[in-house]
């Protein structure tokens, strides 16, 4: 089964800018995308020196970048990574 | 969701970028650029009509977390840089108080009702009917409410059998459990009144405009820092709010000037011990019930619109009364910062003079960001106070009764708890009430904010987890009992 790690940076500025909610995104999902899903808190990412990486918070899901993250955002991911939906 | 969508983040992206450009290399050009970088040239992430309005309103809200309001404003041409300078030669914090930056209210629609074209006009017409107002008209066969007759009864909506009538709400209006937000009929915009206002922030954190704001203490605090005579208490609700564990943000605070740290929670454990003396003092002596004292907007309420229950709040100083006279007991000199999720709490503390500031919980994490401090990488502090678990706890709904509960251990069949957990229009008009002898207990916890301090307007954290962290620092805390060292309270 693919595993999908999608961790959340806790460095200051992420859980600041709404990365402290983004915690409780295993409790949004389905039983099915849960299996596939490893919720971790991470040190910083460091990308919120460089506006270029977009706004704060920040997430890593695989290896993508989220930025500007909200629950939402990360599930759409998060299926994309498990193949249940496409671009 | 209300605690984390954009209106929110946005507000908390200007906090953390005033405190950035306070620990810039050119704080004055760094503070006016705001508006500009947050609104690039050429962007097409104009929220309003253009970027020009944007930035305009987030130059009101820049003002706003240096502590002046949009009515403060006397020239359009003075730069924000002018209005940092000018806070930072102030030598008191601004007035508490929650203002609209009319700009940036939309102005909702005072008609709250209206036809949508769901409408089938129908026959029946019932909508028409039941209108005591005759403020339904139809246009091409299709209902429509006119706005000068509409009294707002909602009779047409309940009427509708397609249910095409809605209603749109003013989202602050709706929140403000006291009325204190009217609009003005000239302009359609809100305005608080401060005679009814009781700084509960339910109004701020609703507004989908982001455009009710309190004034900021945090540029007033960052220079107190520079004295390094500046303590810190933190707010009992400070579990769940930023990350790492508690001694590791005592660092934190330290890095950033602090020169010392001290928990509310001990405090805390003053009032519960106090409180429950005076309860049972007073309900010995024949009054019917009393109430807690700790929640500020509560106080506020009381004080504005329910002077009946004055007689029976606690006289009981707060947590934060009695931290602020420690800190000043052993240091007379400290410059004394609470720490917490409340934006009340600034009018407890203007009433204080232990109390010098008031910083939200947001506030302090966009100082720990413009100051680049990350928590997690932040040793932990060895640190001796150890509030009970009890004191901790009155940080959520029922923590107080528990705290009580506790010190009272042989009172405990004696006392009839009620909790009034948020103030909303219901629990007012059922307070008002109580006066007269309807109070269905005899000690009452009263919370202005639904789950406690935990669910505050200046919190950080999601309220679920932070009652989980909460539980858990509670747990590793010594129960009230264990520490007493005072003489037992017998009936």
């Amino acid at each position: 089964m693919k595993t999908v790690n999608v961790s959340i940076c806790t460095g200051t500025a992420c859980h600041l800018m709404g990365g402290a909610h983004l915690l409780t995104f295993d409790e949004m999902l389905d039983p099915v995308t849960a299996g596939h899903v490893t919720l971790t808190g991470s040190h910083c990412l460091g990308l919120c020196g460089d506006e270029k990486n977009g706004k704060a918070p920040f997430a890593r899901v695989n290896d993508r970048i989220i930025s500007d993250a909200t629950l939402n955002k990360l599930l759409r991911a998060v299926r994309e990574e498990i193949g249940l939906e496409s671009d | 969701m209300f605690h984390d969508n954009k209106a929110n983040r946005l507000r908390k992206e200007i906090l953390a970028r005033v405190a950035r450009a306070f620990f810039a290399d050119q704080p004055a050009d760094t503070i006016n650029r705001i508006p500009i970088s947050m609104r690039l040239k050429g962007a097409r992430n104009a929220s309003r009509c253009c970027i020009y309005k944007d930035r305009a309103v987030l130059k009101y809200r820049t003002m706003a977390a240096l502590g002046y309001s949009v009515e403060n404003e006397t020239d359009e041409l003075k730069p924000i840089s002018a209005y940092f300078e000018n806070a930072l030669r102030r030598t008191e914090a601004a007035d508490p108080v929650l203002t609209v930056i009319d700009v940036a209210c939309s102005a909702c629609v005072t008609t709250q009702y209206s036809a949508t074209n769901a409408c089938k006009g129908c026959l029946a017409r019932s909508c028409e009917t039941v209108c005591p107002k005759k403020a339904i008209e139809f246009r091409e066969g299709k209902a429509w409410l006119n706005p000068e007759k509409c009294v707002n009864c909602g009779l047409c909506m309940k009427a509708c059998p397609y249910h095409a009538i809605i209603h749109i709400p003013i989202p602050c209006e709706e929140a403000c459990p006291v009325g204190a937000i009217t609009k003005d009929p000239e302009t359609g915009r809100e305005l608080i009144d401060r005679t009814k206002c009781t700084y509960c922030g339910k109004c701020l954190r609703e507004c989908p405009f982001a455009a009710i704001t309190d004034l900021s203490q945090m540029i007033d605090v960052l220079k107190a820092l520079q004295s390094r005579h500046a303590v810190a208490m933190i707010a009992p609700s400070v579990a769940g709010q930023l990350p790492g564990t508690l001694p590791q943000l005592i660092t934190a605070l330290k890095t950033i000037g602090f020169s010392d740290v001290v928990e509310v929670a001990a405090g805390a454990d003053q009032t519960a011990l106090h409180e429950s003396a005076e309860w049972l003092e007073r309900t010995t002596g024949g009054e019917a019930f009393m109430t807690t004292s700790c929640c500020p907007a509560y106080i506020e309420t009381v004080e504005k619109h329910l002077p009946e229950l004055k007689p029976y709040v606690s006289d009981t100083p707060t947590p934060m009364a009695y931290t602020a006279a420690n800190v000043r007991k052993k240091d007379p000199e400290a410059i004394t910062v609470f720490i917490g999720p409340c934006i009340a709490k600034r009018v407890e503390a203007r009433k204080n003079p232990d109390v010098d500031f008031v910083l939200t919980f947001e506030e302090l994490g966009a100082m720990l960001v413009g100051a680049e401090v990350d928590v997690l990488e932040c040793e932990a502090a060895s640190f001796s106070a150890e509030p009970s678990r009890e004191g901790r706890g009155f940080a959520a709904s029922r923590g107080v009764t528990k705290a009580v509960e506790a010190a009272l251990p042989d009172c405990r069949r004696l006392m009839k708890p009620v909790q009034v957990d948020g103030i909303d229009r219901k629990s007012l008009l059922r307070m008002k009430q109580w006066s007269s002898g309807t109070c269905p207990g005899n000690f009452v916890e009263v919370m202005s904010c639904e789950g406690g301090c935990i669910a505050g307007p200046g919190t950080i954290g999601n309220p679920r987890i932070a009652l989980k962290e909460l539980a858990r620092l509670c747990d590793e805390s010594p129960t009230m009992t264990d520490r007493r060292t005072d003489e037992p309270v017998s009936i």
